[in-house]
């Protein structure tokens, strides 16, 4: 049927083709007659079959001459018609049969409408419904972000089963290590000599770094953990009073920690380029295990060197993202970009609590003689020639560094 | 019980923007917070729609989830509502919110952001009902007077529904039904789980 019918139009457009004055002069206000001939009415089946010409869609009459646009079909028309095969091949769309004024039940004029299922199944991760507002907020713009839920999933989830595996996990660790192997002694025993180890600049780094750690440590862990721990021994309104004031404690001490790890990093970081003798270190796993047991180092051994390095690009990598998440909009990017940085704080933060534990359990607990390098600056002499033989050695040629006032008895 | 909810039919949607301009005047927002905005998608383009959007009032709402002092809470009537007296303003129920419903007074100010504040379904706050108090912090408490949210009451075309959930989707569901088409529940599935079936 559609075939048939179709035919009048064929005709009509071979017919204006061939005449090419003609089909000029009507593209643009088809007459009454031609619409009547081009009229695809059969091949919309759903449009009544009296549809008069006066309804006809004047788009419509262009589909068949269509494919030679006027200034070319002058030239070319008698030559190539390429005419038939289109008009064959394009059938009116609803949308051109919704213009023409009859609407019936399967005609919707809302085909090309934008629903939210369309959109998301288009989604791509990482991507929001985004529109236009006429507020100022153009933030507001964003009408849905899925990635919302993905946050509160790493906030409520992952989040605290990373921090409580490596912080609990490392305690563990560690109690088993005292437990096993106890306190790490001076094999030698004290001797009545003590030599210069850190400086008062250096240890003035050392402390600034480790004490704004701690606040920040503390008060980083309680916006994770607070609400299951401490929220319900303080009760509410004095768990938001600390809370508030801790977020502060965060927010401005932060500042204190970047400029003590920019400090540190220049006093040491040219004891810390690895070398031969770290490898030897490790080889012996750092003499940690069995008693009597010192592979040489130099100022800072290989163990040391792992601790540097994760203050310094952990410490880095908290700071940037840090500074994302107190100035989300002048440095960072927006709700997505604080999602992110958000995620890389928290989860580096929980790492360097972990490593950091086991640096304060070997520099205190753990070890004979160890504390007093940061706590009064110089050490035992024996103490350095076990831990840090090649150093002593460099400072005895030297021969600076023990100056008799500097010796000190032990104690 | 009712469980209120929101629903915005986009294709009566004309962004006249009545509903953000109802919410902020009859609740006396601050300046620079819009509890409720009109997003136009695809705009200039065929099938362009308008959606108002505000808070959802989700259910298991990802702000409560994620709100490091717990001060979010859901009344009787499924509405979501806050302690401003507990929040101690850390963005964080704006990083977890899907529909950017949160607010603060300062944006981004060096981490001092204020008290967060968000749509209410005008419903106030943990203060006492119609108080002074609760009037300053949260706006005005319509559900308490017997009343549903301004934003929706006041919507020309009716666009904007709410009330409980049940009753606005078999609304929705009729307008469909009748004319033919419907563009969808904008956030039913993000917010509640569930859609409206069409």
């Amino acid at each position: 049927m559609t075939k048939h019918l179709f035919r009048p139009a064929l005709v009509a457009a071979a017919l204006l083709l061939a005449v090419p004055g003609i089909a000029q002069q009507n593209q643009p206000v088809p007459a009454p007659q031609q619409q009547n001939q081009t009229n695809p009415g059969g091949a919309q089946p759903s449009a009544p079959a009296a549809q008069t010409p006066a309804q006809a869609n004047p788009a419509v009459p262009a589909t068949a001459p269509a494919p030679a646009p006027p200034p070319v079909s002058k030239a070319n028309a008698p030559v190539a018609s390429p005419a038939p095969p289109g008009a064959k091949s394009e059938p009116p769309t609803p949308g051109q049969t919704a213009r023409s004024g009859a609407f019936s039940a399967d005609v919707k004029p809302t085909a090309q409408a934008v629903s939210e299922k369309d959109l998301f199944s288009k989604l791509k991760d990482g991507q929001t419904i985004n529109g236009r507002v006429s507020i100022p907020d153009q933030r507001s713009a964003n009408l849905i972000q899925p990635e919302g839920n993905e946050w509160r999933a790493f906030k409520t989830q992952t989040l605290p089963k990373i921090g409580a595996a490596s912080i609990l996990g490392m305690l563990i660790l560690l109690a088993l290590f005292y437990a096993i192997r106890g306190k790490i002694r001076i094999d030698a025993g004290p001797s009545n000599k003590r030599i210069l180890r850190f400086g008062g600049l250096e240890r003035f780094g050392h402390w600034l770094v480790a004490s704004s750690f701690i606040a920040l440590a503390i008060t980083g862990l309680n916006v994770t953990f607070g609400r299951s721990v401490l929220l319900p021994v303080l009760g509410p309104e004095a768990f938001t009073a600390f809370s508030l004031f801790a977020k502060n404690v965060h927010n401005y001490i932060a500042f204190a920690f970047m400029a003590g790890l920019v400090l540190i990093f220049l006093l040491w970081v040219v004891h810390n380029i690895p070398n031969a003798t770290d490898l030897q270190w490790i080889a012996q796993g750092g003499g940690i295990l069995s008693k009597g047991r010192h592979p040489p180092a130099r100022k800072f051994n290989a163990g040391q060197k792992l601790i540097f390095w994760s203050v310094i690009v952990g410490g880095a990598l908290l700071s940037l993202s840090g500074l994302h998440l107190l100035f989300p909009y002048q440095i960072g990017g927006g709700i997505g970009d604080v999602q992110w940085h958000s995620q890389l704080h928290g989860v580096i933060s929980v790492i360097m609590v972990a490593i950091i534990l086991a640096h304060i359990y070997i520099g205190s607990i753990g070890m004979e003689g160890a504390f007093d390098a940061m706590g009064v600056g110089n050490v035992d002499l024996n103490w350095a020639k076990e831990h840090h033989s090649l150093w002593v050695e460099e400072e005895m040629r030297k021969g600076s560094s023990v100056p008799a006032g500097r010796v000190m008895p032990a104690e | 019980m009712a469980r209120m909810k929101f629903l915005c039919d986009a294709d009566r949607c004309i962004e006249c923007n009545a509903c953000a301009t109802a919410c902020k005047n009859e609740n006396e927002v601050p300046w620079g917070i819009n509890r409720r905005r009109v997003v136009t998608l695809n705009d200039g383009k065929p099938g362009e729609r308008s959606v108002s959007m505000a808070c959802m009032h989700c259910t298991d709402a990802p702000c409560a989830a994620v709100c490091p002092v717990n001060c979010f809470y859901t009344t009787v009537d499924a509405v979501v509502l806050h302690d401003k007296d507990l929040c101690i303003g850390c963005g964080y129920c704006f990083y977890a919110c899907p529909f950017g419903a949160p607010q603060y007074p300062k944006v981004g100010n060096f981490g001092s952001r204020g008290k967060m504040d968000k749509c209410t379904f005008c419903a106030g706050g943990p203060d006492e009902d119609r108080s002074q108090a609760e009037f300053a912090k949260y706006g005005r408490n319509r559900l308490a007077e017997g009343k549903l949210p301004l934003c929706a009451e006041m919507c020309s075309t009716k666009s904007l529904l709410a009330g409980d959930g049940e009753i606005i989707a078999q609304i929705y569901k009729e307008r469909v039904a009748k004319r033919g088409y419907g563009s969808g529940a904008w956030g039913w599935q993000v917010a509640y789980k569930e859609t409206v079936a069409l």
